[in-house]
């Protein structure tokens, strides 16, 4: 694409009237802020400002309302992970009935916080919904080993997240419900 | 899984047949009129399916297993054809150019079950083929249960690749599925989920056709048709754990593997069952550093597409306690940790203080072939006794030999020990410690202990250096300890019993110094002998071919994935 290039006014080629345009502008916000009439800081961190819906934080592991890990140590998530954040230690074969009627549940589940980059995608590709971005964007710690968030804190700052469809609990009952065939 | 088209075996081992030209999607090919069946190995008409594969043209199936009886019963395998046309005095039709007219027939037909016939069309990727297979993929996911996320199939499942490929991502089935006991204790090594089982039957023929161990059958109808073992008899042959392999979706799982690792992070290494003189080709699956499994790898001169369950649950030595993961010299009664080069200078200058034949030479059929030319190279120098002892355990019917080291055959090729002398030179070597001709004793992978020497015989002797993997009372004596690697930390090859030569990959890391015993040999040779060496495996072993008769012409690169058999001696 050609633009035309404008032929400049005299006026316009002495530069002087966007000069006095600009310098009106910072004087106006010179002004706003001195005499106090507009807030541009936020007192962070006493003030926090809203985190908006669908924000990308931390990814958290997350319980169902009956107090089940959701995750299943499928893998997905660390596979999918860009940056490798994720380890997780599969259960091995013994079995288990800890689990509330699902066969596999992680042994371990590792985050690493200074290499996560909330991009969301251990939501996106979990078949459980058992990780979820939270709100949370400042995390801190005094060594690397404490960035490295496992299984119990994942779950912990996670919280319970109210699961509506209850897939393996449905499964159980409707096996249940068969139960002369076992 | 260990299935793969069986264009170049079946080729390979056929007589001269007559061939048969017929039509693949369009593409005019000649097939041979029969196959060797998988077990009786006669003539048999060859099938729709089998001719495709020759081919290169895939067609979808479960049931069928080149190395199985055909079943027929999963119906994945359906294709359109067509026939060429005849009158009523059964005469060809033709069309107006004079080739034969082709008449699409009007019912599909399985191509694992049809034979071919001449000018016969196979319309393998039809829209109507592609509309059944899209049909019967919904009809076996009626009652699957889909629990992927926790099966441990997921990524290597033709449930799920075909679904993929020609099934609807939406279910029409809105009723009930039927539940059928999840977690079934199969046998000692197998776990059931009748849920996935999509009842192809490949573990029932396997376990009765090929391992001769008639256990596992189908119970109930319609719905509620199961797997099982039969009543009073338990799954436990030596060759359950094929049945893992060719089972095409996650209803047979391997308790050893279960709930382990995900198969998409494993790293396939090509490798060699070290378990016994048969040498099985196997699939090595290991993640950062860490070995998961072992499965078959096809190769129909050894060990068709199957191993023995002992041989693949035989790889946890590899990561256990006892490896040696330093190299250490005893200085009176003080044990040091020394470097290789340190250890590569003081050995070779305290070899070559003693008098030809004061030291003694003890190989192992667990080494390689290349690392027995070394140290026979080494003992050449030293004029001293050579010894290796045999290793015989019990054989099968199938695949297990009596010979439990993987590379005797090895010792024979290399002249390291001569054919059917194996253990003849020990009680020289003790009587020679006994009275003084013998003063040093260089051992590799052998734990004379074990093997009935008495440990106060050791401590007579004025250098004893033993290399192995894992700490034995042997090593606990040797004043010189240098850590070897298993064959799934190096590369190098086996001869196996029928005189099969093969190669192995590398697939994990060796803990801490140890390094591959031919890497340490070869400087020692270079620095005892004077005489250049290869310091890469392929140069190595093109040097050994080139001054070994048996192995001329043999090059590295020519040895292949699936190995080739060379001239015993003596055989």
């Amino acid at each position: 694409m050609i633009v035309e290039r404008k032929e400049l006014s005299f006026l316009e080629k002495t530069y002087l009237p966007g000069i006095a345009q600009g310098i009106k502008i910072t004087a106006r916000h010179f002004f706003d802020t001195v005499s106090g009439r507009k807030k541009v800081t936020m007192q962070y961190p006493e003030e926090k400002w809203t985190v908006p819906e669908g924000y990308r934080g931390a990814p958290y592991l997350v319980k169902d309302q009956e107090g089940r890990t959701k995750c299943v140590s499928c893998q997905l998530c660390e596979f999918i992970c860009p940056p490798k954040a994720i380890k997780i230690t599969p259960p091995g074969p013994e079995v288990r009935d800890e689990l509330g009627g699902v066969e596999k549940g992680p042994e371990d589940f590792e985050i690493n916080m200074l290499r996560c980059i909330f991009c969301g995608l251990c939501q996106e590709v979990c078949p459980e919904e058992a990780i979820f971005l939270m709100k949370d964007y400042s995390l801190t710690g005094q060594s690397r080993e404490e960035m490295i968030y496992h299984k119990d804190k994942l779950l912990e700052l996670g919280g319970v997240h109210n699961d509506t469809i209850m897939k393996w609990k449905k499964k159980d009952e409707e096996a249940r419900q068969q139960a002369s065939f076992h | 899984m260990a299935e793969t088209t069986t264009k170049d075996s079946s080729q390979a081992v056929q007589p001269q047949v007559e061939m048969v030209r017929i039509k693949i999607n369009g593409m005019e090919v000649e097939v041979p009129k029969t196959q060797p069946d998988p077990i009786t190995g006669k003539p048999v008409p060859t099938t729709m399916i089998q001719a495709c594969a020759m081919h290169g043209v895939d067609v979808p199936h479960y049931c069928y297993h080149p190395k199985l009886p055909v079943a027929g019963n999963c119906r994945m395998c359906l294709v359109e054809f067509g026939m060429p046309a005849v009158d009523r005095n059964r005469q060809p039709v033709l069309n107006d150019d004079g080739s034969p007219k082709i008449n699409k027939m009007p019912r599909p037909a399985i191509a694992c079950a049809t034979a071919i016939a001449p000018n016969m069309e196979i319309y393998a990727d039809s829209d109507g083929s592609k509309e059944m297979r899209k049909a019967v993929l919904e009809f076996l996911l009626i009652n699957h249960p889909l629990d992927c996320p926790i099966c441990d199939q997921a990524g290597e499942c033709k449930l799920q690749e075909y679904s993929y490929e020609y099934g609807q991502a939406e279910s029409r089935f809105v009723e009930a599925k039927v539940h059928k006991p999840k977690q079934v204790d199969l046998g000692p090594r197998i776990m059931l989920d009748d849920e996935r089982c999509i009842l192809c039957s490949r573990c029932i023929r396997f376990t009765r056709d090929i391992a001769g161990d008639d256990a596992l059958g189908f119970f109930n109808r319609g719905s509620y048709n199961t797997l099982g073992a039969y009543p009073g008899k338990s799954f436990d042959n030596n060759y359950t754990l094929n049945t893992v392999d060719i089972c095409p979706v996650g209803a047979l799982t391997s308790k050893d593997f279960r709930f382990r690792m995900r198969a998409w992070f494993l790293k396939e290494t090509d490798s060699v069952c070290n378990s016994c003189g048969t040498g099985c080709n196997t699939i090595v699956s290991s993640r950062e550093e860490v070995i998961y499994r072992q499965e078959p790898r096809e190769n129909d001169a050894v060990n068709s597409s199957w191993m023995c369950d002992h041989g693949r649950l035989n790889y946890k030595w590899q990561a256990s306690d006892t490896r040696l993961d330093a190299v250490s010299a005893r200085r009176g009664d003080v044990r040091e940790v020394i470097d290789w080069p340190r250890v590569v200078d003081e050995l070779s200058g305290k070899l070559q203080s003693f008098a030809p034949g004061e030291v003694a030479f003890i190989a192992s059929g667990q080494m390689t072939t290349e690392e027995i030319f070394l140290f026979r190279r080494l003992a050449e120098k030293f004029g001293g006794l050579r010894e290796s002892f045999p290793n015989v355990g019990e054989g099968d019917h199938l695949l297990v030999s009596a010979d439990k080291d993987p590379n005797t055959n090895g010792l024979f090729i290399t002249g390291f020990t001569p054919a059917g002398e194996q253990g003849r030179n020990f009680q020289s070597i003790q009587d020679g410690i006994r009275n003084g001709s013998i003063k040093a004793l260089f051992v590799i992978r052998e734990d004379l202990i074990a093997r009935g020497m008495d440990a106060g015989l050791l401590e007579d002797l004025q250098l004893l250096v033993v290399s192995d993997i894992h700490r034995t009372p042997t090593t606990d004596a040797a004043h010189y300890i240098l850590p070897g690697c298993a064959h799934f930390e190096k590369r190098g090859t086996f001869i196996n019993v029928k005189g099969r030569l093969q190669k192995f990959m590398k697939a994990v890391e060796g803990p801490g110094a140890s390094r591959p015993e031919w890497e340490f040999l070869h400087e020692l040779v270079h620095q005892t002998t004077g005489q250049n060496g290869f310091s890469t495996i392929e140069g190595l072993f093109n040097q050994m071919a080139g001054e070994i008769p048996a192995l001329a012409g043999v090059t590295w690169a020519s040895i292949g994935d699936t190995g080739r058999s060379v001239e015993l001696p003596g055989a």
